[in-house]
């Protein structure tokens, strides 16, 4: 086998950039990508066959879990060509694979000259896969097609061969194919990304420039910070300075990533590695900044730093009251992980303390939330998912509105809201069903393409609000799984959207307003308070609710007042029984929540909140108590 | 003092609803004739008595089951034995829940001789569409025989039990049934709402389909409907499925629900006896043999703690006329049952606080509340 051993192979920060390639793997969940990660490990011999596991990149039980990888990792793989015999050093760069993670991704491709699009050939490219891929084509990267899982009964190589090649512009020849599964066309892949990649290109003697395409809080060692060299060097106990926020610290240790830490006397021109400066929080290390020397800074930062910017924000509230400092404990703690993370405190009537949350989109706020439920132990109820409105009043006042309930009440100019590019790809057949659901969430059709005979990409422009709640689950459920979907940031544009407030008694229930467009404000009133006339159990007074825009209602249910809650008998055994049930319900009384004099059972809010997903969610862990 | 619970695990027949620790001979599958049955668990019974506490008696209940299955004999060796260990006292109440069908003039006067001078007939219900339902096999003609033949015996209190809210029961069913039970000469009612159990054969029926329970807000009317008859009729109400004339009150039940010293002798039977609860194991044949063989037949026991005490005090004191002190709450079950008497669930007299008519339908809600 062409492996060269670790202590042979070129030692990091004397290397060669023309033995250097550097690459990334775009790939959908599921096509693979973590099993031919692991394959590269082995082949390469980085990894000895009795140290093997599964999906060894992935850190963090929930990415195993759930087959995603939400943070990326670079690793250096020592490799002699099967081409020219020369020995190359290939720096794996691990790409996050969710299109909420969009930015994290650009930054990833930033750090590389090339990419390997692998696609699973029994199902073909996905839609953020595709949109990574125009990504990377933007970036001026290599692309090699290759066909993962060559190794299934139902794969269809030449199909998604021509699809691929139609795509990226190539021939179907030139699409590789390999299995991770069985190591086929592993090491040919290898040489190919050392034939084809081109090696990077820096200035060794110009002042330092590195790019930080990922940050990771470890709890031992605080924030590990990916990097790759452009210009200049990064040497160890050195003072380096980052460029957005000129905050000087010192590198305690450089090393490289192999596929454990090794720590090493630097890192050169186009090399790959972590530094740890013993910073604590990654706000102070943020993806996409440029790391320079504090004594010979440069003048110019690398292109392409953002800020994270939430998209998305929900109210996080702790099933039990008591959990409060519990759930920010847990929050500051995950922050220390995740800069894209914004919070603050907030106070519902109806929930009582918790936190406003901005993510970046669905599955960052998946993540979060099952990741503090996770690590801290605590139920969370979450309100319903809401996007960042522009309000002008008719007085010019202007309003940020990330939750309904700070919609403001005087006479509104207008209001505007994000608006996002969408792309489905689908097989043909779901054509009407995807449009018909588009038209529900009124979106706007773009144009579609045909990428293969029988695979269609749609184009649609749709309110972000209207894809954050259950777009995705509908989208799947509708095609029976097989539509992809990604979407990018189009902007504001104004909508005729009103607030709904829903009214229990009398009393509005902040946890339940919603801004809606005004033609479903009825029916979202009407299947609001229809859901809270089966959920709020009878109480002894009749308690009318409404949904209502301002002052006007547009829809109403009542809850009759109860007539009769007693147990008729109760003699000799049935004494302990009945203490017995009445200390569970007093249990349960602490889990009631009350609007005015209404009494809510948690149960109520979460259920009402919830989509339909999220109840067959509920229903299976019930069933497993 | 104490009172005594004495426990009848026979019937000739398991009625549909019916989910009390009974058995019907062909269960109990020892191939013996009742007489001998009913000989040997007397044994046994006695042989449990043994345990109980010394002091004096003011009231002992025989139910079942069908107590009125077993002769007189039999259940007067249990009042004997009572009597000459503990002593009754003057106006000892000893009641018998009986089977409209299996009494006869004979054995009336049997039991009364026997000592028992209160008898509660199972009338349920005096329409026989509804008595189907429940799977009652008397005649609803029975009831008036019976209730004469027990005033003519010279019983000084007659009861009879009804059941309301049985699938297919309509509020004028229920007011013919309460309008027979009233014209009868009674002294006493008691009148509860149908519980479907689980496990039994109308819940299955339930279940399936083949039956359906009727609507909280029916169930609600037939209790106003019943109450305002029996006080028509001059039988008050003295705890939330009880009415009776004057002086007529069920001292044993009353037992209960001020939360006195009582023993439960049989299988499945709970006893109290000051902070502890304890039952017997359930079935007949584990009880027998058990206490044959001379050990103790308590199932399980529980010390209540003060707050359980408490908690029960309040959830049994509620249900009756004599109503719950004020100043057995504290200061958040006062505020909260505050809010109910503008709404007509309660009133507040004499630092007691009663329950309305419409406050009794809603008595578990008032016990929440009073927790605070």
């Amino acid at each position: 086998m062409p492996a060269i051993s670790l202590a042979k192979a070129p030692q990091p920060a004397a290397t060669n950039p023309a033995q250097i390639r550097n690459f990334c793997i775009i790939a959908h969940i599921d096509h693979g990508k973590s099993t031919l990660a692991d394959r590269m490990l082995g082949i390469t011999e980085v990894v000895e066959a009795r140290n093997m596991r599964a999906q060894y990149l992935d850190r963090m039980d929930i990415e195993r879990e759930r087959g995603i990888t939400i943070k990326s990792q670079a690793v250096r793989l020592p490799w002699r060509s099967g081409i020219d015999g020369q020995e190359y050093i290939l720096n794996m760069i691990d790409t996050p694979g969710h299109v909420d993670f969009t930015y994290e991704v650009s930054r990833s491709l930033a750090a590389c000259e090339g990419a390997v699009l692998l696609v699973d050939c029994a199902q073909g490219i996905e839609a953020q896969t595709l949109a990574n891929l125009y990504l990377a084509m933007e970036n001026n990267l290599t692309i090699i097609p290759v066909l993962n899982k060559i190794d299934l009964p139902n794969a269809q190589p030449d199909k998604f061969a021509a699809e691929l090649a139609r795509l990226i512009g190539c021939q179907p020849e030139d699409c590789l194919r390999v299995s991770g599964k069985t190591g086929d066309g592993v090491a040919e892949l290898l040489d190919q990304i050392v034939a084809q990649i081109p090696a990077p290109v820096g200035d060794a003697n110009a002042p330092a420039r590195a790019l930080i395409f990922d940050s990771v809080y470890d709890s031992y060692r605080g924030v590990v910070t990916y990097i790759r060299v452009i210009d200049g060097r990064i040497n160890p106990r050195e003072q380096i300075q980052m460029f957005s926020t000129g905050v000087r610290h010192e590198a305690l240790e450089v090393g490289v990533i192999s596929p454990e830490p090794v720590p090493s006397k630097g890192l050169g021109v186009g090399e790959v590695g972590y530094l740890i400066t013993g910073v604590k929080d990654v706000r102070q290390s943020r993806v996409g900044d440029t790391i320079t020397n504090y004594q010979n800074p440069t003048k110019t930062a690398l292109a392409g730093y953002k800020d994270p910017k939430p998209m998305v924000f929900s109210g996080l509230f702790p099933l039990d009251g008591a959990d409060f400092p519990l759930l920010r404990d847990a929050l500051d703690k995950l922050q220390l992980n995740d800069a894209a993370l914004v919070y603050e405190p907030e106070s519902s009537a109806a929930l009582g303390f918790g936190f406003r949350c901005g993510f970046l989109g669905l599955l960052h706020m998946e993540i979060v939330r099952e990741r503090l439920e996770r690590e801290s132990g605590i139920s969370l109820i979450s309100t319903a998912p809401n996007v960042v409105y522009r309000v002008t009043l008719e007085d010019g006042k202007e309003f940020v509105v990330t939750n309904p309930s700070e919609f403001p009440d005087g006479k509104i100019n207008n209001v505007k809201e994000p608006i996002v590019k969408c792309t489905i790809l689908a097989p043909s057949e779901y054509i009407g069903t995807i449009m018909e659901l588009c038209q529900e969430r009124r979106g706007t059709m773009q144009g579609m393409d045909y990428i293969s005979e029988d695979r269609v990409e749609i184009r649609y422009t749709l309110p972000l609000a209207e894809i954050v709640f259950d777009f995705f689950d509908q989208l799947k459920s509708r095609t029976k799984g097989y539509a992809s979907l990604d979407y990018e940031e189009l902007g504001d544009e104004e909508g005729n959207l009103v607030k709904v407030d829903i009214l229990l008694q009398g009393e509005a229930v902040d946890a339940f307003s919603a801004i809606v467009h005004r033609d479903k404000a009825y029916s979202y009133g009407v299947m609001m308070t229809g859901k809270l006339r089966e959920l709020i159990p009878r109480q002894q007074f009749e308690v009318p609710i409404q949904a209502a825009i301002g002052s006007r209602i547009i829809a109403r249910e009542s809850i009759r007042a109860i007539r009769k809650d007693v147990l008729a008998k109760c003699y000799g055994g049935d004494i302990s029984r009945k203490r017995k049930l009445l200390e569970k319900q007093k249990e349960g009384k602490k889990r009631m929540k009350m609007v005015g004099r209404v009494e809510v059972p948690q149960e109520a809010f979460v259920a009402a909140l919830a989509t339909d997903a999220d109840i067959e969610k509920i229903k299976a862990a019930r069933k497993q108590d | 003092m104490l009172s005594f619970y004495v426990h009848i695990p026979y019937c000739i027949k398991r009625c549909g609803y019916c989910d009390f620790n009974t058995y019907t001979p062909n269960e109990l599958q020892d191939g013996a004739s009742l007489e001998i049955v009913s000989n040997d668990y007397i044994d046994a019974v006695l042989l449990e008595l043994d345990a109980a506490p010394l002091d004096e008696v003011p009231t002992i209940f025989f139910g079942g089951g069908t107590p009125s299955l077993l002769p007189a004999k039999d259940l007067g060796r249990v009042i004997a034995a009572i009597k000459a260990r503990n002593g009754l006292t003057a106006d000892c109440e000893i009641t018998l829940e009986a089977n409209p069908d299996s009494v006869t003039e004979e054995k009336l006067q049997g039991y009364l001789a026997a000592g028992f001078n209160r008898i509660s007939f199972g009338m349920q219900s005096a329409q026989t569409h509804v008595l189907a339902v429940l799977d009652r096999t008397h005649n609803p003609a029975n009831v008036k025989r019976a209730v004469d033949m027990a005033r003519a015996a010279g019983y000084k209190s007659i009861s009879v039990d009804l059941i309301y809210g049985t699938p297919g029961e309509s509020l004028d069913d229920w007011r013919a049934t309460v309008t027979e039970a009233l014209s009868l000469d009674i002294d006493h009612i008691s009148a509860y709402a149908l519980i479907v159990e689980t496990g039994t054969k109308l819940a299955a029926q339930i279940k399936r389909g083949d039956l359906t329970m009727p609507i909280d807000d029916l169930m609600a009317d037939m209790y106003l409907l019943v109450d305002q008859m029996c006080n028509d009729a001059g039988l008050a109400w003295y705890e939330l499925s009880n009415w009776s004339k004057p002086g007529h009150e069920c001292q044993h039940n009353i037992a209960y629900w001020k939360s006195a010293n009582w023993w439960g002798l049989g299988p499945g039977a709970h006893s109290h006896v000051d902070k502890k609860r304890f039952w017997n194991v359930k079935h007949p044949t584990a009880y027998k043999q058990k206490l044959f063989a001379k050990e103790s037949p308590v199932a399980e026991s529980e010390l209540l703690t003060n707050e359980q005490l408490r908690d029960e005090a309040i959830m049994l004191a509620i249900r009756m006329r004599t109503g719950l002190a004020l100043s057995s709450l504290n200061k958040q079950g006062q505020d909260n049952l505050q809010a109910y008497v503008s709404t007509g669930h309660i009133v507040i007299s004499d630092e007691h606080i009663q329950l309305t008519a419409q406050g009794r339908l809603i008595a578990d809600r008032l016990v929440r509340e009073a927790l605070g």
